[in-house]
This record gives C-alpha cells, sequence and structure tokens, in this order.
C-alpha cells in the first residue's frame, strides 16, 4: 500500500551569509492514514521545517516528497492551494486568526475558498465551533478571546474543511497545561475518527500521548518508532530546553 | 470565492481606516469631478451655442468676398437683389454687411472703438425682434428700405453709446460719423457687456450711406434661405453668382449658418478633449497614489496573506481580493467626484446666472456620457494600478508570508 506521506532523502538548505544551515540534512520518513505522530527533537532540529514541507507551505531544496503518492513539485501552485485546502488542516502555535474577521468568518476561511455555498459555510463552521464549545463566541472578535480560546478557534477552522490530516506545530505551546491537555485531548479524538495527525511539540508528557515519536536532531531523523521505547522520551538537551 | 464576496471583503477592509481610504480617493475624487466639471461646461457651451444659433436664424448664408473687390471684376449690390428675386423658393432676402471707418462724435465726446456697419433693411427681422447677429431692438425702430433707397443720413445705435453718449436718451438726437451728422432712429437692447470696444458699443447705418461715407463697396453679404433645409441649395446659388463674376472660386467664400456653427462645434470639441485630457492627468496621479497605498497595504497584511494561503486560497484568489479592493477604492472615489463635480457644476451655472444677470443664459449640465465615462475611467484606473500590488500579493510564497512579522 501507498503512504500517505513519503519524504525521500529530504534536504532544506538555508544560505546565510557564508554558512550553509541544513535544517533538514536527509530527512526520510513515511507517514500512514490513520497515524498519531509527535515529532519531538530540540529547539533548531528542523521540527516546522519538515512540518511546512508536509503542509505543502514550503519546498525542500532537494529530494522527493509524495503526498498521497503524488510528488508534490510536479504540482502547481493552484493544485497545492488545492491540496492545503481539502486534505490539510493547520494548527499553529500563534493561532494565525485574521484579526479583523469575527470568529465565525475566519472558521468559514477554508470553505470559502473551497467554493462553499453561503448557507452551508455557516452551518458546516457553527457545527465546527460547536465542537469545540465555542458557539456562542461566533460573532467575537479573535482579540477578545483568551489564548486557549483562540487555539480552539484555529482547530474548529482546520476542522471545517473535512481534512484528512491535521497538522499541529506546538498547539500547546502558548497554553497553560490544563488548556494544552484539553487541546491535546481534542487531538486525539480527531485521530480516533480516523484522521492522521502530526504533532510538534517541546513536552514529553504530551509527545507519549503520541502512537509513534520521531525525535530530530540537527536536521536528521534519530529516532523513529514507538512512544513507549525508552530512546523516545526525554534527552538531557530537551530538559535544558524545557528549563529555559 | 466569488465577486461579491471579495467587495464585501474590500468593503470590510476600506471600513477599517477610512480617512486613508478617503485619502487615497483623493486624486480619483479630483480628476473625476475635474473630468464632470469640463464636459459640463463644454456641453453647456455647446447647447448655449446651438440655442444662440437657433435665434439667430439658421438659415442665414454669408458670402465673403476676399481681396480686392474694386478691380475690373466686382460684385454689383444689385445683382444680389436680382439673384434674390430670380429665386424666391430659396432665398427670401440679402443684405450687404460693410464695416468702415469713421470717428463717432457727439459733442465733445469721441468714440474711436465704436464698430460702424452700412446693411439693410433685411438685417434686422421683425418677426423674430432680432438681427442677423442676435441683437435685439430696445427703442425707436431699425433702419427701413426707404432709409437706404434715399440715402438717409439716420443710425440704430447700441446699449454702449446709448448709455456712455446720450445717458439714456438717444433717441431723436444726432451724433456724427467723420463729421456729418447723423439722427438716432432706434435704439438695441444690451447685447454683450456695455463696455467700450464689445459688442453693444456699434452703429448701423444703411449700406447706401456707408457706401457714400468711405468710398468702398461691400465685401460681405448676408443672404436669408427661406428655411433651414433650402440653405445648402441657397449657398449654391451664391456660389454660382459669384462664380459668374469672379471665374475663380478662391475669390469668395460662402458659408452657411450650419457649417459656421459646425465648425465652431468642432473647435469646441477639440478644446474640451484637451482639457478633459488634462482633467484626467489627475485621475493618473490618482491611480499612482492608489497603487501606493495598495503596495504598502500588501506590506501590512502579508501574514494575512499567509494565512488565507495556508487555508487553501489560490494566487488568483488572493489577487482577485487586491484588485477588487482597488477597484472599490477607486468606484468609491468615483461616485464621491461625481457628487462633487455635479455639485460645482450646479453652482458654476448659479455663479455664472448671478454674473451675466440673466435666468436663461448659460447653463453647466452635467452629461451622462460625461458621468458614466468618468466613473468607468475611474474603476478602470483603481484596477490597472491595483493589478500589480495584488499581484504582489498573490506571488508571495505561502511560508514567508506567514512567518513575515
Ligand atoms: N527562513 C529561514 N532562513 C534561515 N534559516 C532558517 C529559516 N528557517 C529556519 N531556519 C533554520 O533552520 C533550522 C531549523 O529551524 P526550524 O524552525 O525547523 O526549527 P524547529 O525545530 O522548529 O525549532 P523550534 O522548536 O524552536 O520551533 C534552524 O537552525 C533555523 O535557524
Ligand atoms: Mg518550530
Amino acid at each position: 500500500m501507498e503512504h500517505l506521506i513519503e519524504f525521500r532523502d529530504i534536504y532544506k538548505i538555508y544560505h546565510m551569509g557564508d554558512t550553509d544551515v541544513h535544517a533538514l540534512d536527509g530527512v526520510s520518513l513515511t507517514v500512514d492514514q490513520g497515524e498519531f505522530v509527535a515529532i519531538v527533537g530540540q529547539s533548531g532540529s528542523g521540527k516546522s521545517t519538515a512540518m511546512n514541507i508536509i503542509g505543502c507551505l514550503d519546498v525542500p531544496t532537494s529530494g522527493s516528497y509524495y503526498l498521497g503518492g503524488i510528488d508534490v513539485s510536479t504540482m502547481d501552485d493552484d493544485q497545492q492551494a488545492e491540496i492545503r485546502n481539502k486534505m490539510l488542516g493547520f494548527i499553529f502555535q500563534q493561532y494565525n486568526l485574521i484579526a479583523k474577521l469575527n470568529v465565525l468568518e475566519n472558521v468559514e476561511l477554508p470553505l470559502l475558498y473551497a467554493g462553499v455555498s453561503a448557507e452551508e459555510r455557516h452551518t458546516r463552521a457553527v457545527r465546527a465551533l460547536e465542537r469545540v464549545g465555542l458557539a456562542d463566541k461566533r460573532k467575537n472578535l479573535p482579540s477578545q478571546l483568551s489564548g486557549g480560546q483562540q487555539q480552539r478557534v484555529s482547530i474548529a477552522r482546520a476542522l471545517a474543511g473535512d481534512p484528512s490530516v491535521i497538522l499541529a506545530d506546538e498547539p500547546t505551546g502558548a497554553l497553560d497545561s490544563r488548556t494544552g491537555r484539553e487541546v491535546l485531548a481534542f487531538l486525539q479524538q480527531l485521530n480516533a475518527e480516523g484522521n492522521t495527525v502530526i504533532l510538534i511539540t517541546h513536552d514529553n508528557s504530551i509527545a507519549v500521548k503520541a502512537r509513534r515519536i520521531v525525535r530530530l536532531q540537527d536536521g536528521r531523523v534519530i529516532y523513529d518508532g514507538p512512544a513507549d521505547d525508552p530512546r523516545a522520551v526525554v534527552q538531557p538537551e530537551d530538559r535544558e530546553e524545557a528549563a529555559v | 470565492m466569488n465577486f461579491t464576496q471579495s467587495f464585501r471583503l474590500a468593503l470590510k477592509s476600506l471600513s477599517t481606516s477610512k480617512m486613508r481610504s478617503l485619502l487615497t480617493m483623493l486624486g480619483i475624487i479630483i480628476g473625476v469631478a475635474a473630468v464632470i466639471i469640463i464636459t459640463s461646461l463644454g456641453h453647456g457651451m455647446q447647447v448655449y451655442m446651438n440655442e444662440e444659433f437657433e435665434s439667430l436664424g439658421s438659415n442665414q448664408v454669408d458670402a465673403m468676398i476676399l481681396g480686392d473687390n474694386d478691380s475690373s471684376r466686382h460684385v454689383d449690390i444689385e445683382d444680389m437683389f436680382a439673384l434674390v428675386e430670380r429665386y424666391p423658393q430659396y432665398l427670401s432676402g440679402v443684405t450687404p454687411e460693410l464695416r468702415i471707418t469713421a470717428i463717432v462724435r457727439h459733442g465733445a465726446d469721441e468714440f474711436t472703438r465704436t464698430e460702424v456697419e452700412g446693411v439693410g433693411e433685411t438685417y434686422y427681422s421683425v418677426e423674430r425682434n432680432t438681427t442677423m447677429e442676435g441683437e435685439k431692438l430696445a427703442k425707436g425702430r431699425f433702419l427701413s428700405y426707404v432709409d437706404a433707397q434715399r440715402q438717409q443720413s439716420v443710425c440704430v445705435v447700441g446699449a454702449y453709446l446709448e448709455r456712455e453718449a446720450f445717458g439714456g436718451s438717444a433717441l431723436g438726437k444726432s451724433l456724427t460719423l467723420s463729421g456729418v451728422p447723423f439722427t438716432v432712429v432706434g435704439v438695441l437692447d444690451e447685447y454683450a457687456d456695455v463696455t467700450e470696444g464689445s459688442g453693444d458699443d456699434v452703429v448701423y447705418i444703411p449700406y447706401t450711406r456707408a457706401i457714400r461715407l468711405s468710398g468702398t463697396t461691400s465685401s460681405e453679404y448676408l443672404f436669408s434661405a427661406t428655411s433651414r433645409e433650402t440653405a445648402p441649395a441657397a449657398k449654391g446659388l451664391v456660389e454660382r453668382e459669384l462664380f459668374k463674376i469672379f471665374q475663380d472660386s478662391d475669390r469668395y467664400v460662402v458659408l452657411t449658418a450650419a457649417e459656421m456653427m459646425d465648425a465652431m462645434n468642432t473647435m469646441l470639441d477639440l478644446l474640451m478633449t484637451i482639457l478633459t485630457l488634462i482633467a484626467a492627468l489627475s485621475l493618473l496621479v490618482g491611480g499612482i497614489g492608489i497603487m501606493n497605498i495598495m503596495l504598502v497595504s500588501v506590506t501590512e497584511r502579508t501574514r494575512e496573506i499567509g494565512i488565507r494561503k495556508s487555508l487553501g486560497a489560490k494566487p488568483k484568489n488572493i489577487r482577485w481580493q487586491f484588485v477588487i479592493e482597488a477597484g472599490t477604492t477607486s468606484a468609491i472615489g468615483g461616485v464621491l467626484g461625481i457628487a462633487l463635480g455635479i455639485l460645482a457644476a450646479n453652482l458654476l451655472t448659479w455663479i455664472l446666472s448671478m454674473v451675466l444677470g440673466s435666468e436663461d443664459s448659460f447653463r453647466a449640465v452635467p452629461t451622462l456620457s460625461g458621468i458614466l465615462v468618468a466613473f468607468g475611467v475611474s474603476v478602470a484606473i483603481g484596477v490597472l494600478f491595483g493589478y500589480l500590488p495584488a499581484n504582489k500579493a498573490a506571488k508571495l510564497n505561502p511560508i514567508d508570508a506567514l512567518r513575515y512579522e
């Protein structure tokens, strides 16, 4: 069976003056439909870079990325936009809501670009907001919500378009631990419903909830396996990181 | 994402910074208002001139003899009268019009800039109460057939002499032309602005008297055709007669009033076009203003563009969003400009009627075509100048846009 996501020897190299930064240094990895994968690693190890490539927001310097069996580099801008719209749902650390649109309008955005009719947009967006328990805040502007509420809005937005893959880059990073656990529970529920979830996190207690952990270091995969393996969990650098 | 959605989004985005939107529109507002004012003035001018032309008699045919009229070939006044008599179905009358140089005196006053013209009785139409020039008679009578026949020393004076020389009671008094006394039998109404050298500073005398006074003969004949429709045929007859006399078509010019009007209209159209183009320059400046603000706006909203792209906005969606925003800005500017232009045109009409002192004189009337063109051009300019920033936004790389701070 072909993999949902397949990285074949992916490099992402940034040229910074004289030096080259290998954000991704030959990463090969596969993710199948229905998996829950946590990507962990110290700061600067290339987690976000990998996630952005998975999300068709960025392109690798070399190597091939197959999404649903198709080489993404052969898709044009419109096709990639279509993939982001229909197949992928993003949850960002900084929520990335549009400040001048209200909660409902923010959640409707992916449906708007999918060409869904106004009525259906409304019902689907309200339903997504109900799932995250924020239907009553639909007329609020993002700035009138707490951080946790804003993150739930961004989850509702990711859900509204019914994507099969949820990409979450440190979704709990800006939240307190209780709210963070709520968000995580939500992602687990989505995974239980059959969605593929890829999660970036610093937090070991969160990472171990995933069924599989991919650990990056200096742009390379140093561990890829079950979450309950001792090698998957805490490394000294991560502790230092957490202390900072 | 369709047009109305983009449009609503644009309105929303404009309303979030009203002052800035207004300043952005200012160039378009001024440009459109200028175009509306100029086209209104031009159209008003045209309407005014055409009405004037109708009141003068659209059946007039004007024959001018060029060069020396006193050589072996010359026009005899009697020939012109004979021509009118021969073709009564086309021509109803003719008068010579001869401008002579004569110093006008009344008592100790001397009027050097007064125009002295010798004309016949046909120069004035009793039914329409107007001369071929458009002047109306205020008092007394105009020159008669008998005046010309007997070379009477009588005259009709304009409103300027009536006021300046005679203090408002010229009728029956006399003035001298090159020392010869003339009795005032008629006074004309105000026609121009009653100043020295204006259209009100005139003296009409019988053409026979003018010929004797100046020793020259007339080089201009004003024919009346029987109607506006027969004017072209009448022109042909006059031309044929003049060719018989001169055997050279370069010696005379015959124009119908309609042709003169057409020539005037053509001139006016050209003038209006040039003025409108100059006004349109400010539309261009307005367009550049819009482009400038849109470029700033794209930069400011880079992150928003990134978010939209991450949610599946295609480049064309983003392009549309900004093009429509620019188009909406300039369209609103266009509407405001149209309102301002119409207001200004009405104000101008009011001011002109105050200055000229008459109700039905000149009206600056905004034309529908002027309004439509101004609106269309302003929208087009917005779209055109919005395209570059919009395209810049559309081409942004999603991840770079998302990371933009
Ligand atoms: N646009 C860029 N230009 C230059 N270097 C970059 C750019 N983006 C990322 N990098 C570099 O690539 C490396 C990997 O960055 P990345 O953002 O993927 O790390 P990360 O694992 O997500 O870190 P964190 O946990 O702090 O978010 C880092 O060394 C970073 O400095
Ligand atoms: Mg990161």
